[in-house]
Parts: C-alpha cells; structure tokens; sequence
C-alpha cells in the first residue's frame, strides 16, 4: 500500500491557502546536504524538485518530527493547524 | 471572552482532562481548549491504557468508558529476517477486574473522558488553538487563542499540550527537543472480524493482547507493537528521531517492513487499512522533564516528557500528572496562592508517586539502549541463529550442536563483552 492511498484514508480538514508549516529561508535549504526533512517525515511533506523544497502542508499529520530533524537548521516555521483544521482522527 | 476563570487547561488529552475533572468537581471555575474539533481527533498512541491510574479517579470506569479489549497477554518477539523467539505472559485474572490494561481509541475514549469532565462543571471549547501563554511579571496570568478577542484569563494555566511543547518552549522553560530525546511513531489501525482476532491470537470474549516485537527497525533504536482491538488492531513502529534523521528512513518504509515481515503478515492478512497516524513520542524519560510549576503555570503529561519506554507506560502517567496537578490547583485556591510556591504540592505529590519514582529508576536506560547498538542490529538474530541451532534435530550429536551454538556466540562476542553488557544493562534499569 503506497503512502499517497494510506494517507487518503485519513480525514483532514484543509486550511485552504493558510499554511501552518513554512520553509523559512528556502536558500538554506539549497545548503543542506541531508535534507532529513525529505525522509524523516512520516507523510511524505516535504519534496525536492532539484531547486527547492515543496511543503504539502495539507498532509501532514501535525507530529512535529521534521521540526526536529531539522533543529539545527531551524529553518521550519512550525504551527498548529488553525482551531478546528488540519488532521481529525476517526480512530486514533 | 472576558470572564476569568480559576483553571485554564490547555489540551484535552488525558492529562489535562485528569487535571479539568479534578478542578471542575471541587468547584473551580475550569475551562479546557481542544484545537481539535472534538477531544481525541487530534489525538493518537500506541494504543495501551494501564488501568490503575483511571480507576483511582472513576473506579469501574470500564463499565462505562469506550475501551477495546482487556489486555491478558504480554508478548515480547525478537525478530530475525525469517524467525521469532517469543517470551509471553498471560493470565486470566488480567480479563477480570479490577484489570491490567486495555486496549484503546483514543478518538473515542478521549471524547468519553472530556464528558466526564464536563459532567463535573469544566467548559470545554473544541476547535480553539491556544497560540501563546500570556505573561504578566514573570507570571502566566491567561492564554491567548485563535479565536477574536480570544485571550482569557485565570489564576492557573495546566499545560497539557502533549509532546511537541510550544507553549512552554516560547517560554524558555526548555530548549527544543533533540533527536535523541524523541521518538517517532507510526501506526496503521487494520481492521479484521472479531472472530479472526479471536482464533488467530488465542483469545476469548473480551480479551486482548499486547505485542511488543524487537528486530524490524533495521538497527536503528526502537521497536514495533500489535495491539488487538475488538474487530482491528493497532499495528505500529516507534524509532528515535535522531536514528531515522542520520539513516534517511521515512517512517512509513518501517510500517511496511513490519507487515510483510513473514511472522507478522499471517496475523493482518485479510484485514485492511482504516486509518493511518503519527505523533511523536518523548523518550528521554527523567533527564528531560522541565521544571513541572512555575508562577502561574504547571506542566503535565507528554508535555512534561511522562513516558517510560520499557515499560511502554504514557497515558498512566499523564492521567496521574493531570490529577495531581489539578488537586494542587485546589489547595492553590484554598490557599488564594497561584505561584510557584503555592501550587508546589504538584510537584511534591509528583516526587512521591510511582510517576517520578519509575522514571528515575529507568533514567538510564533509553541511554543505553541508544548507546548499545548491538541489542537490536545484533542480538535479534543472533538469538534466533542459536536457538535454530540447538532445536533443530538433524542427526548432529547434541553435544556438538551446542558448541556450535557456542561458537556462533563467540564468533560476535566474548563472554567478558556479553557480561560486561549485561551488567551495564541491569545497572541501567536498577
């Protein structure tokens, strides 16, 4: 099962234009030489066209890993969904 | 919003719903912000809920509460590519009250808990995100939400936000969580027939089991569960951040790894896929916990980094933090005293229990389990490789298959470097 079809699955509420997670200084981004944000994130977030980092924030299941994988960087602006947005859980 | 309130909490998870009960039945005025749209949607774990820690606030609460199923097995499996070694604890008298644990949704039983909370006078607003703690003198006075004039005061903040901690964070009471002092966990909720739970993992009724399963995080720190519900089961793997930073894994390459493992595939096959989750999971244990009260402000649950791996305890101990914290939110309110010295009965009666008491005891055992590689890249399979080797029955005189066994052993370590680990490993847990 590919993570697209796992991620279908689940119920999100989409703050349509209203992103709660941000790349704050693309230009760094082009500096990391790991890029764990492309790997780390159990959803699948975060992808790199070659120029920079595309966020799909609408996937994200709010667990705050690619925050900390890239502590030193500190280049994630990091929020919660709005009230009421983001991932709702049927089962959890 | 302008009114005040005695208590504000801050997450409607288990500890700060422990903590809005508590101070809603003896007649605070408590108020509990959920950003989810009802308490529980945000909300996910591995799926155990020891029962003790509840049934000392609603004794027989599993009359009442939504639970899945009463865990009467604890199954540890080390895993190699193609074997199992298995060592397992069951007991009937787990299946009866007063119970050791239960399998749990949290999108269910959090929403049952909430209404307790509520029933006990706490008003809760769902959808509201509180965004930042408002200060006052070196003091938290309120919290500032999402909403239009949506500050709202009180004379305590229980900051049950769970384990990303940004509330407390921006306050500079700890720094960012490293790599090494989180875990990440993901979970696939599979479901399957009641009765093809009951036949494929032997139980009966209302029983379930818990499975813990070392070998399938490709060496890196962690390991996996199987949780039965009644007609699913919790299927999941936790890993160190860190580890999956430095091996560029994504989480969900480990998930898959774990079911098509030839051991566990039998157990799902059949079943499908219902919902898909993550949250991360704190793994320092006492090192890590900040500083519980403050002027104002006290933390509780994942927030406060409550977790015991070893023993795969969390919720227990969030719901035991939230209640002491809201019974010294009562004595704070007798005492008309709200700093940090007036609500330090929190942490004294935190130093006492068994939540503080445990996570000292085991202060250094995600430590070693991280520093010692070779539990997990090596003793999985090596294991499985000597057991196959003394059990098989293949014309080879006994006596020459155990030094074989021997051999394997020695060919990876001295017995000086297994006692020598053994020993760091024991001193780690005593």
């Amino acid at each position: 099962m590919k993570l697209e079809e796992k991620l279908f699955l689940d119920r999100y509420v989409v703050d349509e234009d209203n992103p709660h997670l941000k790349i704050k200084d693309p230009e760094l981004c082009q500096k990391c030489e790991k890029k764990q944000c492309l790997y780390a994130c159990p959803a699948g977030v975060y992808t790199w066209d070659g120029k920079q980092i595309t966020v799909a924030y609408a996937d994200c299941l709010e667990c705050g890993t690619c925050r900390i994988v890239c502590r030193e960087h500190d280049n994630i602006d990091w929020k919660y969904p709005r009230g009421g947005y983001g991932v709702s859980f049927k089962f959890g | 919003m302008k009114e005040r309130f005695d208590v504000i909490v801050v997450g409607a998870g288990p500890a700060g719903l422990a903590a809005a009960y508590t101070t809603a039945k003896a007649g605070l005025k408590t108020i509990i912000f959920e950003r989810g749209e009802f308490p529980g949607s945000k909300n996910m774990f591995g799926g155990v809920l020891f029962a003790h820690s509840l049934s000392e606030m609603f004794p027989d609460f599993w009359e009442e509460a939504p639970l899945e199923r009463a865990l009467v097995e604890e199954r540890y499996w080390l895993l190699s590519e193609d074997s199992a070694t298995t060592f397992s604890f069951k007991t009937k008298s787990f299946g009866q009250p007063p119970y050791n644990g239960f399998s749990v949704l949290r999108a269910k039983f959090d929403r049952w808990f909430a209404g307790k909370a509520v029933e006990a006078g706490a008003l809760l607003v769902n959808e509201t995100l509180v965004e930042k703690l408002i200060q006052k003198d070196g003091k938290t006075i309120g919290v500032q939400t999402g909403r239009e004039d949506g500050d709202v005061y009180g004379d305590v903040v229980i900051v049950a936000e769970g384990v990303n901690s940004l509330l407390t964070k921006e306050l500079g009471i700890h720094e960012e969580w490293r790599g090494n002092e989180v875990g990440v966990g993901v979970k696939e909720l599979i479901s399957l027939p009641k009765e093809t739970i009951q036949e494929r993992f032997n139980l009966e009724g209302n029983e379930g089991i818990a499975m813990r399963i070392l070998g399938t995080t490709r060496g890196m720190t962690g390991g996996a569960f199987l949780y039965t519900n009644k007609a699913s089961v919790s299927i999941g793997v936790a890993c160190m951040v860190e580890d999956v930073s430095n091996e560029c894994v994504c989480p969900n390459d480990l998930i898959d790894d774990l079911k098509n493992h030839p051991m566990v595939k039998p157990l799902i096959a059949g079943g499908s896929t219902k919902e898909y989750s993550a949250h991360m999971i704190p793994e320092a244990g006492f090192r890590s916990i900040p500083e519980l009260v403050h002027d104002g402000l006290m933390i509780v649950g994942d927030a406060a980094m409550l977790t015991i791996l070893i023993t795969g305890e969390g919720a227990n101990l969030a719901v035991t933090s939230g209640r002491l914290a809201g019974e010294a939110a009562v004595k704070a309110k007798e005492n008309g005293d709200f700093s940090a010295n007036g609500l330090s009965s929190y942490k004294e009666a935190m130093d006492e229990s068994y939540v503080i008491k445990d996570l000292k005891q085991f202060k250094d055992f995600a430590g070693y389990f991280h520093s010692n590689r070779d539990i997990l890249n090596l003793y999985p399979s090596l294991l499985n490789g000597i057991v196959k080797q003394v059990i098989a029955t293949d014309g080879l005189p006994r006596s020459e298959k155990i030094e074989r066994a021997k051999a394997m052993l020695k060919e990876k370590k001295s017995y000086w470097q297994l006692m020598k680990e053994a020993w760091h490993g024991w001193r780690s847990i005593r």
